[in-house]
């Protein structure tokens, strides 16, 4: 499998990775978030006081069982949910205006294809949306299915690409409009440990590279702490912030930095963490 | 099984195979039994006919002359297979095509009004549909009169579409294609309405993180959305559009078309005659069926359907 970087030149001199926040601009401050959904039984308290700031040029993951509010969070980012209380800023703006003013891509759960369309005009659907110029639009899906891989792949349909692919191609969708934010939903969930580990890898190049704030829901502790420059603990009923924690690995890092000894005890606060939150449960 | 056959390469089945395991057996099967239980009913519904025939004859008849009698009968009660074929190869390939006696002006006539209304239905159709899932108000006021629309039984109706629109000087094509309209708009929207609402909930929260337009969403996700929805309710509507202009020319007196042909056949008694006919309007209903199927693979293929 090609990597993320491997077809551009770029990462050669790619600039000094962003793991410096500390003098950056705010790109999401959320205080006192609360979100409550109306069902037809008895209201679900899906996030419950939820406070936390995100620099610009973060990765940041959010890591919790099923339930525990992770996406919900993220979609209140994204302007797909409306948060019952509390604020919300991103970029500065409300949600609402940060969505209108194409802020941040958004990177699903499932690849969200659409059929009909090859590769290549998948990645340019947000162009031509956005009112990107043609040929701009055949350079940037160019650009960016080069940068994941896929060059060869541009006229095939999304059926004739493994679940992998797919999910790289809709990672360079997000990418193609080039959004200062990417909001990642559980975006390698679905696909095999070894598919994974590979993308996890191409993912954290591809943030030192371009210095984005990145904000990625998780199940997985390895993927969490390898990738994040900050993990965040949430538990469910009611959803909620139990810990963040700080995982300063070293920039640069390969696969091989799970085994040391740094990762592993980050690793292991991140699960001792996490099962605090579920001793509160029945 | 012999070794012949377990050293044939495999891929290669024998012809014997090949008819076997694909549908032409069954179907030439069901075909036999048919075109011999037609032969057999024609004996059977014919034989008081044949009697009366006979009888004037006043000659002892064997059962062989029996049989031909009943099977080549000017105007029997049912015409035998080999008198249907040979009446239809006659008024197809023997007359002028723009003679009255040809099948082919026949269904000319039908063909077209046929079209014309499939047209205008998909359009009707289509307009409503996307109406319907536009306007809520629409949704819950119009679609209702809409299946409503469709429980009035057509034969009841299609005189007086014919007596109003000739009123206001609208004749011939016009009115039946304007039946043929009233009945296949329904599936088409039906269809459209589905397709257009298919989309799952993710592809249209993709469109959100971009703030697309209402009209960008129309356009770039429900309406590709729904071609795969649209095809099979053309394909019916089509069909039921052919049904609409022969039911059309029935109540008018129409001295063209294959629903006249139908008319006067019965009028005279000309039973091969309407046989025939009857034929013509199922190859032609095939014929538009298969066309909107070419369509269909072509629109599917470009847009990246599996093969």
């Amino acid at each position: 499998m090609q990597t993320l970087h491997a077809a551009t030149p770029m990462n050669a001199e790619a600039p000094q990775p962003a793991s410096q926040p500390g003098n950056q601009p705010v790109a999401i401050d959320m205080r006192d978030l609360s979100l409550t959904f109306e069902t037809a039984d008895a209201p679900v308290v899906a996030l419950s006081k939820v406070n936390l700031q995100i620099k610009a040029g973060e990765f940041v993951s959010l890591i919790g069982p099923s339930g525990c509010g992770k996406t919900t969070l993220m979609r209140v980012m994204a302007d797909l949910e409306r948060p019952t209380g509390g604020e919300i800023t991103v970029n500065g703006l409300s949600p609402e205006q940060a969505r209108l003013a194409r802020a941040y891509g958004y990177v699903f759960q499932a690849p969200a294809l659409y059929p009909w369309r090859s590769v290549r005009r998948n990645l340019m659907l947000p162009l031509e949306i956005m009112g990107v110029p043609r040929e701009e639009r055949e350079a940037r899906a160019a650009r960016y299915l080069d940068m994941v891989g896929l060059k060869d792949f541009a006229n095939k349909f999304p059926w004739q690409l493994s679940g992998g692919m797919q999910q790289r191609v809709s990672i360079a969708r997000a990418l193609s409009f080039e959004p200062k934010l990417l909001l990642m939903d559980e975006p390698f969930g679905a696909l095999d440990e070894i598919t994974r580990d590979h993308l996890n890898e191409q993912l954290l190049r591809l943030w030192e590279r371009t210095q984005k704030t990145v904000i990625f829901v998780t199940h997985s502790i390895p993927e969490a702490v390898f990738l994040s420059s900050r993990v965040v603990v949430m538990s469910p009923r009611p959803g909620r912030i139990l810990d963040v924690i700080d995982c300063n690995l070293p920039a640069r890092r390969t696969l091989d930095a799970r085994e040391t000894p740094e990762f592993l005890a980050i690793a292991h606060r991140v699960r001792r963490a996490l099962r605090a939150g579920h001793s509160y449960d029945d | 099984m012999t070794t012949d056959a377990l050293s044939r390469p495999l891929g290669q089945p024998s012809a014997f195979g090949r008819l076997y395991n694909g549908t032409a057996l069954p179907v030439a099967v069901v075909l036999a039994i048919v075109v011999v239980a037609w032969y057999l009913g024609a004996i059977w519904l014919n034989a008081g006919l044949v009697e009366q025939r006979l009888a004037q004859a006043e000659k002892p008849a064997g059962l062989a002359e029996f049989v031909h009698t009943a099977w080549s009968l000017d105007r029997p009660v049912l015409p035998a297979p080999h008198q249907v074929a040979i009446e239809f190869y006659d008024s197809v390939f023997t007359r002028d095509v723009t003679s009255p006696r040809s099948l082919v002006f026949h269904a000319y006539v039908t063909g077209s009004a046929t079209l014309v209304g499939f047209v205008f239905g998909t359009l009707l159709g289509v307009l409503l549909a996307v109406g319907i899932v536009s306007w809520r108000t629409l949704d819950r006021s119009l679609l209702p009169w809409i299946i409503t629309s469709q429980t009035i039984p057509i034969l009841a109706i299609a005189p007086m579409i014919i007596v109003v629109l000739g009123n206001v000087g609208l004749t011939g094509l016009m009115p039946k294609a304007v039946i043929s309209m009233y009945l296949c708009f329904f599936p088409i929207t039906i269809g459209m309405v589905k397709g257009l609402r298919s989309p799952d909930p993710l592809q249209l929260d993709l469109m959100r993180t971009y703030s697309a337009s209402p009209s960008q969403v129309f356009w770039k996700l429900r309406c590709p959305a729904s071609m795969a929805f649209l095809f099979p309710s053309l394909k019916v509507a089509i069909a039921i559009s052919l049904v609409g202009a022969i039911v059309g020319e029935l109540p008018t007196g129409a001295q063209a078309g294959l629903g006249a042909r139908l008319l006067t056949g019965s009028y005279y008694g000309q039973t091969v005659q309407i046989w025939s006919a009857l034929f013509m309007a199922a190859l032609l209903g095939m014929a538009l069926v298969a066309a909107v199927g070419v369509v269909e693979r072509l629109t599917l293929r470009h847009m990246g359907a599996r093969p």
